[in-house]
């Protein structure tokens, strides 16, 4: 920047000159700090990283990773470390989630960006974001005082007396704490999410191709359904793929609800165990069975990079859908 | 004349499964808190909020959950407190120091939004491993460093993205008038953004207080308020976790009403930060 714009008086030249010396020096220390911050979220990111590999590493010496992760039992005191229950519970409460989430937020992003009032938008909006706030512990606790009860008591008999010749819908567990009931919360915790960013990408595209298509005839559905779902399908799916990856890390409302039974589900009404679950329910007190740390810190690290690879396509995707970085 | 009647018939389809949707997400909202409100309102009596547990709390005899609230209030501030004083420069050199659209900085986005999405309970394990290999026990400090990296991401990103909404020419005029890139950091943009910047600062505010996942095993939980940061803390996502696992109505009870007080926090917070942001597009030049 050119500083030497000013003209001061001969006297004062050099009080300016120290002055503007000083100016300059406090900015060359401030540039070099403040790039140097911009390091240090990449940092904690290798830091979290190493640190996951480095404690799992020995039981990932001592297993073969097919074991590992196609183990179906899961025994600490004895050295036997199955992960396949906890990712099959896992798959499955995500799974259902998603698929009672994505078409109700997808279908309310639809109705909020293209039928809403403009009054109706600033008054639904709110209240989503509402939603989104609240902490999952509360999410959690209505899950038992609400769900769990209604899966036990009405949908779970009700289904094994109508359905229960069909696979996944038999119920041997009556206590309502099931994979249903944890897939329901879940839901309704990642709706705001996928909601918000469906929004944004469907504002993206421009008012010009709604005015076209309603102006050679076409109804408000047929618009959105040839003219804009075309355009934005890839943003709507990377939205889903952030839902299904922040459901997937989600804890303490799912452990909560879900039954915590490391044996591989059979159906949505069986009791499951996730992996954050299992992270969170056997944390702190693993220190006595060897490996056990490790094999907690190997799931850590395996919930890392599945959220990692779902977050990393989903980002890409959204990049080039609406021209920025995810919001 | 028929296809008109089915494109009718396809709207009206559409529109009614849309209106279903909207009637689950805002019905569930409701029932929420709904729900909150007739189990938690009962439980909230002036001593479940200016008490700490007494003898035989857990088994429901007299306390209440101030140890609690309180140190959820300690764990949150010094959290958001840690996680502001990188958040700003950080930001601040994310859109004052870097071009905005140099590589560099698209990395760093990348690599924010991937810190983002980690779950919290990974932040939780990896807090636990630092604080053991440290020697650290359980404590209002562990919890604090843990909760400002999952609050870390979230503030930097939000106040990045304010900072994108500053108006250029006012920059531009204070390099015009010779103002170096701090000066104009501190003297023009920070006071013309400073409401968006408190906006983002509450919202991971808001997210650190309700997490309970980070703070499980690196805060742990105590009946005392905490005196040093050396001290364990205890936290209302974690008190309503715990005392909803106990066996007696009483103390479930309990649980309802500590629900309901987070949520409330957590509500005002909101609230209080769509407020302030939208003082801040009243006056602000666009």
């Amino acid at each position: 920047m050119d500083l030497q714009a000013t003209q001061p008086q001969p006297t004062d030249q050099r009080a300016a000159g120290k002055i503007l010396a000083s100016r300059q020096r406090t900015e060359r220390r401030a540039s070099v700090l403040f790039k140097g911050l911009t390091l240090f979220p990449i940092l904690i990111f290798l830091v979290i990283l190493v640190v996951l590999i480095a404690r799992s590493l020995p039981i990932l010496q001592q297993k073969s990773l097919t074991d590992l992760l196609f183990g179906q039992i899961w025994r600490p005191s004895e050295g036997v470390f199955g992960f396949l229950p906890f990712i099959a519970g896992s798959l499955w409460v995500t799974g259902i989630a998603i698929l009672l989430a994505a078409p109700v937020s997808i279908l309310c992003a639809i109705f909020l960006s293209e039928y809403a009032k403009p009054v109706v938008r600033t008054t639904i909006k709110p209240l989503i974001d509402i939603l989104a706030a609240i902490p999952s512990v509360v999410y959690g606790l209505w899950g038992v005082l609400v769900i769990v009860p209604w899966v036990g008591d009405s949908f779970a008999p009700f289904v094994e007396s109508t359905l229960g010749f069909l696979p996944f819908l038999q119920s041997k567990n009556p206590t309502g704490y099931s994979i249903l009931s944890g897939a329901i919360v879940l839901a309704v915790m990642v709706t705001p999410f996928i909601i918000a960013i469906s929004y944004e990408v469907m504002r993206t595209v421009p008012r010009g191709y709604h005015e076209a298509s309603l102006a050679v005839g076409a109804t408000r559905w047929q618009t959105v359904r040839y003219v804009i779902f075309p355009r934005v399908a890839s943003g709507l799916a990377a939205g889903v793929v952030l839902g299904i990856s922040r459901a997937f890390g989600e804890t303490m409302a799912v452990l909560m609800v879900v039954g915590n039974n490391p044996n591989i589900p059979k159906s949505i009404l069986d009791a499951a165990y996730p992996l954050p679950a299992l992270i969170a329910n056997n944390y702190g007190e693993m220190m006595s069975i060897p490996l056990y740390d490790a094999a907690l810190l190997g799931s850590a690290l395996l919930l890392l990079i599945i959220v990692l690879i779902f977050n990393v396509l989903a980002t890409l995707v959204l990049r080039k859908v609406t021209g920025k970085g995810q919001e | 004349m028929k296809k008109l009647t089915r494109r009718r018939l396809e709207e009206s389809i559409a529109l009614g499964f849309m209106y279903i949707s909207l009637g689950l997400v805002t019905g569930a909202l409701g029932w929420i808190l709904l729900t909150l409100i007739i189990k938690g309102a009962p439980a909230l009596t002036w001593s479940m909020v200016s008490q700490v547990p007494q003898g035989g709390f857990y088994l429901g005899k007299e306390g209440g959950i101030l140890n609690a609230i309180i140190g959820s209030l300690y764990l949150a501030l010094g959290g958001t407190m840690l996680a502001l004083l990188f958040s700003l420069p950080i930001s601040l050199g994310l859109n004052v120091y870097i071009h905005r659209k140099a590589k560099w900085a698209l990395i760093v986005r990348s690599i924010l939004d991937v810190l983002w999405g980690i779950p919290s309970i990974v932040y939780g394990a990896f807090g636990f491993t630092i604080m053991l290999a440290l020697g650290m026990r359980a404590s209002l400090l562990a919890g604090i460093i843990t909760l400002a990296l999952v609050e870390l991401p979230i503030m930097i990103r939000s106040m990045d993205e304010v900072l994108r909404l500053m108006p250029r020419d006012i920059e531009h005029a204070s390099y015009g008038l010779g103002a170096t890139r701090i000066e104009t950091a501190f003297r023009v943009i920070l006071p013309q953004m400073l409401p968006g910047l408190v906006t983002a600062a509450m919202l991971a505010f808001g997210r650190g207080i309700g997490d309970a996942a980070s703070v499980l095993f690196t805060a742990g939980y105590t009946d005392r308020i905490p005196t040093s940061l050396m001290d364990p803390t205890a936290s209302l996502p974690l008190a309503v976790f715990f005392q909803l696992s106990m066996p007696y109505p009483e103390v479930q009870k309990r649980a309802y009403g500590a629900a309901l007080i987070l949520t409330i926090i957590v509500l005002l917070i909101s609230i209080l930060s769509r407020w302030i942001a939208s003082r801040v597009s009243r006056y602000s030049v666009k």
